[in-house]
């Protein structure tokens, strides 16, 4: 009999994962909560450091798992252990036979609105680098038009202990660039202004996007935490912050405002781990059975884990993480069955 | 006199809706690198006067940046343009020849 797996997320984890064991010769089942595949990939434009199309990048990971059974809609309530198997029962009443279980439950991103004094669904010109994206994407935005004065805001939700979010979710500095940089194309005569604490630019080719932003873009750099944000009498953001370069208060009108939205744990993450018993951090990530070594094995026998569920990571992360999940369930049912 | 209300202190905040950087544009015409500054302070720290005058290329940038040229031109004044923070600079600036560009264009005014 061909073993099933299941995974748990239709995002590029997911999708990445099924493919890799169907290779291998299992039989991967995909259940995903919404009704479509590819996750946050789905909504996005383009990606950094160099701008590739992710409709193209989620064409390349849905294409090859054609054929693979994929349950939308469909969530875990529940599941019994039955021998090394597991009975799980799915939304609708449906019970299923899986030997392993893979978690790419992935992440949420923070919602903007916690956030008040940036005034994220309070003044109009306020949208967050999710909505950015979708105009990107669409071109449908009412908020988004010829503005020409544009800033970004950098750790919304990250870094910050107001909101128990005290995790870098990492992938926003180069995000927030990467988006500076295409609002310039866009609109060549905008001044565009990022406000950030520190600029982690930690992969390859991120900083060459960061010196494209400052020698071609003249994106300007204003180190300091936005403070506020207010509407004047014309409409315009008034956003204070302080330079603490030159340990000023600093004040700009601007037409658009852009907010970092970091990546938190979300609802189904929780969901699962009550499910399962995984252990989940301060963070509310799931935390692996070993940081270094072995970040997708959930320390539970036959459930592994990928992606975001174990924290903010970039795609070729995640993509890199699905494959060797997919190398450990594969070691894992081989031992089951050579016993 | 009426020596009291808001009036009288003067506000320190910097309103870049208002401030004229009309120099550091200049400058930045004559040396683009300028524009990669990442405020490390590696040029102040190489700086052979620095010990004995405030001097601060990377502060006086970022001032002429806001507009706030009498300020800037107060942290590089006693500049002996010896060129010590081009070598250290990570970015590559060409920060002496931002700086003859500065003076040049200030005794001209």
């Amino acid at each position: 009999m061909t073993e099933r797996v299941l995974i748990i997320g239709g995002g590029p984890a997911g999708l990445e994962a099924a493919n890799q064991l169907n290779l291998l010769g299992y039989k991967p089942v995909i259940i995903e909560k919404d009704e479509t595949l590819g996750g946050h990939l789905a909504k996005w434009d383009r990606l950094f450091p160099e701008g590739e199309s992710a409709e193209a990048v989620l064409y390349k990971l849905i294409k090859p798992i054609e054929h693979t059974t994929i349950y939308l809609n469909t969530t875990v309530e529940g599941s019994d252990k039955n021998g090394d198997n597991f009975l799980v029962k799915l939304s609708g009443g449906k019970e299923e036979l899986f030997s392993a279980i893979l978690v790419c439950t992935g992440f949420s991103l923070f919602p903007a609105e916690k956030k008040e004094e940036y005034g994220y669904g309070i003044y109009n010109g306020v949208i967050t680098s999710s909505d950015l994206e979708k105009w990107f994407k669409s071109g449908k935005d009412v908020n988004v038009n010829n503005p020409a004065k544009v800033g970004f805001v950098h750790c919304v939700g990250s870094r910050d202990e107001k909101v128990c979010n005290r995790q870098c979710s990492k992938v926003c500095c180069v995000t927030a660039v990467k988006q500076a940089c295409e609002i310039k194309e866009k609109f060549p005569n905008a001044e565009v202004f990022c406000f950030y604490m520190d600029l982690r630019m930690f992969g390859r080719k991120y900083e060459d996007l960061y010196l494209k932003a400052q020698n071609k873009y003249r994106v300007r750099f204003i180190r300091g935490r936005v403070s506020e944000v207010s509407e004047d009498i014309n409409g315009k953001l008034v956003i204070k912050a302080e330079d603490t370069l030159s340990s000023k208060p600093l004040k700009v009108s601007l037409d658009l405002l852009v907010l970092m939205t970091g990546m938190v744990s979300n609802r189904s993450t929780q969901k699962i781990s009550d499910i399962f018993s995984l252990n989940l951090g301060e963070d509310g990530f799931v935390e692996p059975s070993d940081t270094i070594t072995n970040m997708y094995d959930s320390g539970k026998d036959g459930i592994f884990l990928a992606g975001a569920v174990t924290g903010p990571k970039t795609i070729p992360e995640t993509l890199s993480e699905a494959r060797a999940s997919a190398l450990a369930i594969h070691n894992y049912l081989s031992n089951k069955s050579s016993k | 006199m009426n020596r009291f209300g808001y009036g009288l202190s003067t506000s320190s905040q910097i309103d870049l809706d208002v401030s004229d950087n009309s120099f550091f544009k200049e400058i930045l015409a004559g040396e683009p690198s300028i524009s990669t500054c990442i405020s490390c302070g590696s040029c102040v720290a190489s700086c052979s006067a620095g010990a004995f005058d405030k001097i601060s290329f990377r502060s006086a940038l970022h001032l002429f940046e806001t507009g706030m040229d009498k300020e800037a031109i107060s942290l590089l004044e006693g500049c002996m343009l010896c060129g010590k923070c081009t070598l250290v600079c990570p970015r590559g600036i060409n920060t002496r020849h931002a700086l003859v560009l500065i003076k040049r264009k200030l005794n001209k005014r």
